[in-house]
């Protein structure tokens, strides 16, 4: 392409000016990206900055006992993040206990089981279904949801595990259709898409040949997804995943129209609870007080630590993900 | 790729002329502050504007936002569900004054039992609030409710998870009512529930309690009278079981003495008066007493003065609770007695 646009400009002016143009119009180029890239620095510093100024107060109040107090009391003003930070991480393992599994058998059925026909509309719902604003979920998971959970799958799970040891202090009662688990419900359903949609993505860059081959040998389905394209396309769906967490762990609106919002810790997944997003959702326009609101501002610069802890292990499991593939990977 | 620059062009010049515009029909009235009386206020300051030319631009970021706005001076009035205390407005040389009455009223759903037929005081409410009373066949319950079959029910309390006036009023009526309330929990716009789910809004509480059998829940009057709601009737100051109307909202105004409530901090709870509902609170605007620009609060004050005079019709239209006049009268003898003669209507 550079040649073909130096050649054609041979005929005007030298090749050394002509050098020096196409030199500057890169550098032009290098700083323009640089600056986007730097920006996103800049903003990141920026918000780290800012939410440790708001939050300072109650940083210097409460220490690090902030991060284990199961405390929240506004008429006191006695805040700590135990009981939310416990709502975040369940409620989004639970999402992502289901959501993995079923979002992966999606984009192998779609990338190798489907029918061509098939695939396109299957594919287009997938990614509707990513387009749905979380409020419309919120709604629809406290009036159609809760209700039926309350009155059908809840009782049948408390009267199933009732004398089951450890699941029996789990699923215990009363049904409120409301809870951690209903929000873990709700909220795996939100991500699902993004899992299912990346990893299809990804799969789809296997190249064919190393399908191929080892069809030819005799591989079944499963043998192929397994030792051929999830190890070849492993990074990729680490990434869905954790895209799909991040969303389950910042999630706002539809979390609190479903999680019941109380912060007492409760041993069992069927009663009330809370995640740190929520919280700030609720409390933040009228909060009033000294250390109120820089509370509700570290329970932001926690969520933060927590999404940084997440990206984290998702670094280390890659590398030893392809450490443990000889550093072969891609 | 050259027509789509001009378009995009002429469409950023078509956006800064928008803003212009206006910016210049905008005007000096500037406020801030909590979301319930938001509507009303948008309705009173359109009618104003149709009438004098003078508009509104209203905030409705929250109580919290309102206070934090005006003592940063960067609107002419704020607004506050919860009223300040006298030693916070003369900190900053604020004062205060009420606009509206919301009122809270509890609601159940218990088999059997229909709108108005469960009689309630404060105490028995505190106690089932704080899980003391753990089913609808308690003794507490039956005491008041002599003809009402009660099931043996456990109780499901249902509130608001998101800070708001409801909750401030609601906490400060069991404060009153409930020694062991006003120590264990407190009232605030949010506070530590002991028991129950928390719901997101009026409609968060009102579908939470239509799906659980046994529940019970508190939400604004406007809410509950709109949606026919199993309201329950509350035994008042005077041992008098209330129902839940605009009147009954305006005599828990009426005998308030507002005049001798040092900076106007009044909640309107557990007010005296034979036929007051006990579990109402007004809203508040506050501005300074001695402004940095004496000219739009003077602004200010007129529109409010024009919303007293001329909108309680308004008002009741959007299912408010308008002051009564005697409580209008103390608001104007306020204002000459705090506020400087430059910035009064």
């Amino acid at each position: 392409m550079v040649d073909a646009v130096l050649t054609e400009n041979m005929a005007a002016t030298s090749r050394g000016t002509a050098l020096r143009r196409f030199g500057r119009s890169d550098f032009r180029f290098r700083a323009l990206t640089g600056t986007a890239a730097l920006l996103v620095v800049v903003i990141f510093v920026g918000l780290i900055a800012t939410l440790v100024y708001g939050a300072w107060p109650a940083i210097k109040a409460f220490g690090f006992g902030f991060l284990t107090s199961t405390a929240w009391n506004p008429v006191t003003e006695h805040f700590g993040a135990f009981s939310e930070i416990y709502g975040t991480v369940v409620s989004a393992t639970i999402a992502m206990l289901i959501a993995f599994p079923i979002g992966i058998g999606i984009a192998i059925f779609l990338t190798e089981l489907c029918p061509r026909s098939l695939k396109r509309p299957i594919g287009i719902a997938i990614e509707l279904l990513a387009g749905i604003p979380s409020i419309v979920y919120g709604i629809w998971g406290l009036f159609i949801f809760a209700p039926f959970f309350q009155q059908t799958i809840q009782p049948w799970l408390i009267d199933a595990f009732a004398n089951v040891p450890i699941l029996s202090s789990l699923f215990a009662g009363p049904p409120f259709g409301v809870g951690i688990f209903t929000a873990g419900l709700i909220l795996s359903i939100m991500i699902l898409p993004f899992i299912s949609a990346v990893t299809r993505d990804v799969f789809e860059t296997v190249p064919h040949t190393l399908k191929e081959a080892a069809y030819a040998i005799g591989c079944t389905t499963w043998e192929v997804m397994w030792n051929v394209v999830l190890p070849y396309s492993r990074a990729g769906v680490v990434g869905g995943a954790m895209l799909a967490l991040g969303r389950a762990l910042g999630e706002t609106m539809a979390v609190t129209f479903v999680i019941g919002n109380s912060h007492h810790i409760n041993g069992s997944l069927l009663s009330p609870g809370t995640t740190i997003s929520a919280t700030i959702a609720n409390e933040f326009t009228e909060a009033l007080g000294d250390l109120y609101i820089p509370a509700l501002i570290e329970l932001g610069l926690v969520l933060f630590g927590i999404t940084f802890i997440v990206l984290a292990i998702a670094q280390i499991m890659l590398y030893r993900l392809n450490r443990l593939a000889g550093g072969g990977g891609k | 790729m050259k027509p789509f620059t001009n378009r995009l062009l002429g469409l950023a010049a078509g956006i800064a002329v928008a803003f212009a515009a206006t910016s210049t029909l905008a005007v000096d009235l500037t406020g801030a502050g909590a979301t319930f009386p938001y509507p009303i206020y948008a309705k009173w300051a359109e009618a104003y504007k149709a009438k004098t030319g003078v508009g509104l631009n209203y905030q409705p970021i929250g109580s919290g936002g309102g206070i934090a706005q005006i003592k940063a001076k960067t609107v002419t009035f704020g607004a506050s569900d919860k009223p300040l205390q006298l030693s916070d407005l003369q900190a900053s040389g604020l004062t205060q004054f009420p606009t509206v009455i919301g009122g809270v009223v509890p609601v159940v759903n218990i088999p059997g039992v229909k709108a108005g037929e469960l009689v309630l005081d404060g105490k028995t409410l505190a106690d089932i609030c704080i899980g003391n009373v753990k089913y609808w066949d308690d003794g507490a319950v039956k005491r008041l409710n002599p003809g009402v079959n009660l099931p043996h029910l456990a109780v499901v309390g249902v509130h608001r998870s998101d800070g708001s006036g409801t909750n401030f009023i609601f906490t400060d009526y069991l404060s009153k009512k409930s020694p062991q309330w006003a120590s264990q929990v407190g009232a605030a716009t949010a506070v530590d529930w002991p028991t129950g789910v928390g719901a997101k809004g009026n409609e968060g509480v009102a579908e939470n309690v239509r799906q659980a059998n046994g529940s019970i829940g508190y939400v604004e009057y406007a809410y509950a009278k709109q949606n026919h709601l199993a309201y329950v009737r509350m035994i008042n100051h005077d041992g008098v079981p209330t129902e839940p109307t605009a009147a009954a909202f305006q005599a828990a105004s009426a005998r308030t003495d507002w005049a001798h409530a040092p900076g106007f901090y009044v909640v309107l709870t557990d007010q005296p008066g034979h036929d007051a509902w006990p579990i109402a609170g007004a809203t508040f605007i506050i501005v300074y007493k001695n402004p940095a620009d004496p000219n739009a609060q003077k602004e200010a004050l007129k529109f409010f003065k024009w919303a007293y005079e001329n909108g309680d019709s308004l008002a009741e239209s959007l299912d408010y609770v308008a002051l009564p006049q005697t409580t209008k009268d103390d608001v104007y003898k306020s204002w000459q007695a705090n506020i400087v003669p430059a910035s009064l209507p």
